[in-house]
């Protein structure tokens, strides 16, 4: 066996689902354990819905360069969720179409925020203030993961997230010193975003048991760098995170399968060709 | 091709031809160039294993470089090809070679500014200023973060005028 690497990298494999990996070609990717699947089913289903959202924009964004920003963004989450997804995939030999096409709300594991419709391009800059400065979080600690394949998915998510996180904080400053009306969409969208923020850095028994062996990262141990993240910016915007027991906060049934009215019709729109064309291809 | 006078080809004869594949959305820029081409392997039976990483997690012209890669290959006679797509450790633009970055320049693209492992080193980031790939001038100024592809930003130059797009460093 001779081998030809460039510079000094040694190269873990992580095979791709096989329609991204050639046809016909076999790869020795890791097989995920249970928990580990449903761990990464949960970001995956983060990823890929609120990608399928933000590509609800192209050509209604309020300029042309947003059109591109936001379906660019998108384009990144749906690059995490392939990868996510086809993680998840390899414990029950689903690959990571049937994951995305083939399953039906109940067994959806995104929280709450990812699915909240657009609302106006406040709604939407919200929304990724709050699911970028999380990810960026997140993924920076999973890089760190003992699991192999998700410390390689969250190292490379990490680097593109911080783009993202830099869009969502420069148009929350922009619409929050903008006109007087920007700044009251940009106050309204905060409000209606904030009871989704919570859910996030929730706990559970799944991630309890993935931190103990280095697998997962515990949520809540996200949550005192995310308010800081976010403080930094609203001070330099003059705005306030909602705070105390007059903020709702949403039940947030996500990660176990119960979703907000939002879902179902997001999920129609996104499988519908699939499941009218089982095994359609282009 | 590869018949029994010829010798059993190598890592590097492998690597040559993999290395002719271009960029499918920036053809002056080889895979090499943007150290998209990670790996080569060739085990003892001949068969040969490429390992390509992509750019950013999502980018489209991967699928296109992964078929360009197994297709030159196979025309230079390899029968037993796989690639691999590899994620760890992420890509990054420090590995553009220096001849790629001035190959960009040189076809209208701005090549990275700085290194992406120094924006880890401090609180602050700093962002240098770009310089615009017709006249030079460092007096630019970026009207869209999230240009043409992903892994481009939309610059104007205040000097020529003209809008340039720049290959932002990740």
């Amino acid at each position: 066996m001779s081998e030809q690497t460039h510079g000094d990298v040694t190269v873990d494999r992580v095979e791709l689902a096989e329609e991204l990996a050639g046809a016909g070609l076999t790869g020795t990717g890791s097989t995920a354990s249970p928990d580990a699947a449903e761990y990464a089913l949960r970001l995956g289903d983060d990823a890929l819905v609120l990608a399928q959202r933000l590509g609800m924009w192209i050509t209604r964004a309020p300029e042309l360069e947003e059109d591109v920003a936001l379906g660019n963004i998108g384009l990144d989450l749906i690059g995490h969720a392939r990868s996510l997804l086809h993680y998840a995939g390899t414990a029950t030999g689903r690959t990571e179409d049937d994951l995305a096409y083939w399953r039906d709300e109940p067994e959806w594991r995104n929280a709450w925020l990812f699915e909240q419709p657009n609302g106006d391009f406040a709604h939407t800059i919200a929304r990724q203030l709050v699911a970028s400065a999380y990810l960026f979080e997140l993924y920076g600690d999973l890089a760190d993961s003992t699991d192999p394949t998700l410390a390689a998915i969250a190292a490379k998510a990490v680097k593109e997230v911080d783009y993202h996180r830099d869009h969502a904080v420069q148009w929350t400053l922009r619409l929050a010193g903008g006109t007087d009306e920007s700044r009251r969409r940009m106050i309204v969208a905060i409000a209606d975003t904030w009871p989704y923020v919570d859910e996030l850095f929730e706990d559970d028994e799944l991630v309890e048991r993935l931190e103990a062996s280095g697998v997962a990262v515990r949520p809540s141990s996200l949550r005192e760098r995310f308010d800081a993240a976010i403080d930094a910016v609203f001070d330099e915007a003059r705005l306030e995170r909602p705070t105390g027991r007059t903020a709702f906060i949403a039940a947030g049934r996500g990660r176990h399968g119960g979703h907000t009215e939002h879902l179902g019709p997001l999920l129609a729109e996104m499988q519908v060709l699939a499941r009218q064309h089982p095994g359609a291809s282009w | 091709m590869v018949t029994g006078a010829v010798a059993r080809p190598t890592a590097a004869d492998v690597w040559a031809v993999a290395a002719t594949v271009t960029d499918p959305e920036i053809p002056v820029l080889t895979i090499e160039d943007l150290g998209v081409l990670r790996s080569v392997e060739v085990g003892d039976d001949g068969a040969v294993r490429v390992a390509l990483t992509p750019t950013y997690s999502g980018c489209p012209a991967l699928d296109a470089m992964r078929d360009d890669v197994l297709l030159a290959l196979t025309h230079a006679g390899f029968d037993d090809v796989t690639v691999d797509l590899v994620l760890a450790p992420a890509w990054t633009t420090d590995w553009m070679t220096e001849a790629g970055k001035e190959k960009l320049r040189r076809y209208g693209i701005q090549a990275p500014t700085g290194k992406a492992a120094a924006r880890d080193a401090g609180p602050v980031r700093v962002q240098l200023a770009v310089k615009c790939p017709r006249c030079d001038s460092l007096n630019t100024r970026e009207l869209a973060r999230f240009g043409s592809t992903s892994c481009k930003a939309l610059y104007e130059c205040r000097d020529c005028l003209e809008p340039f797009d720049y290959f932002k460093v990740l």
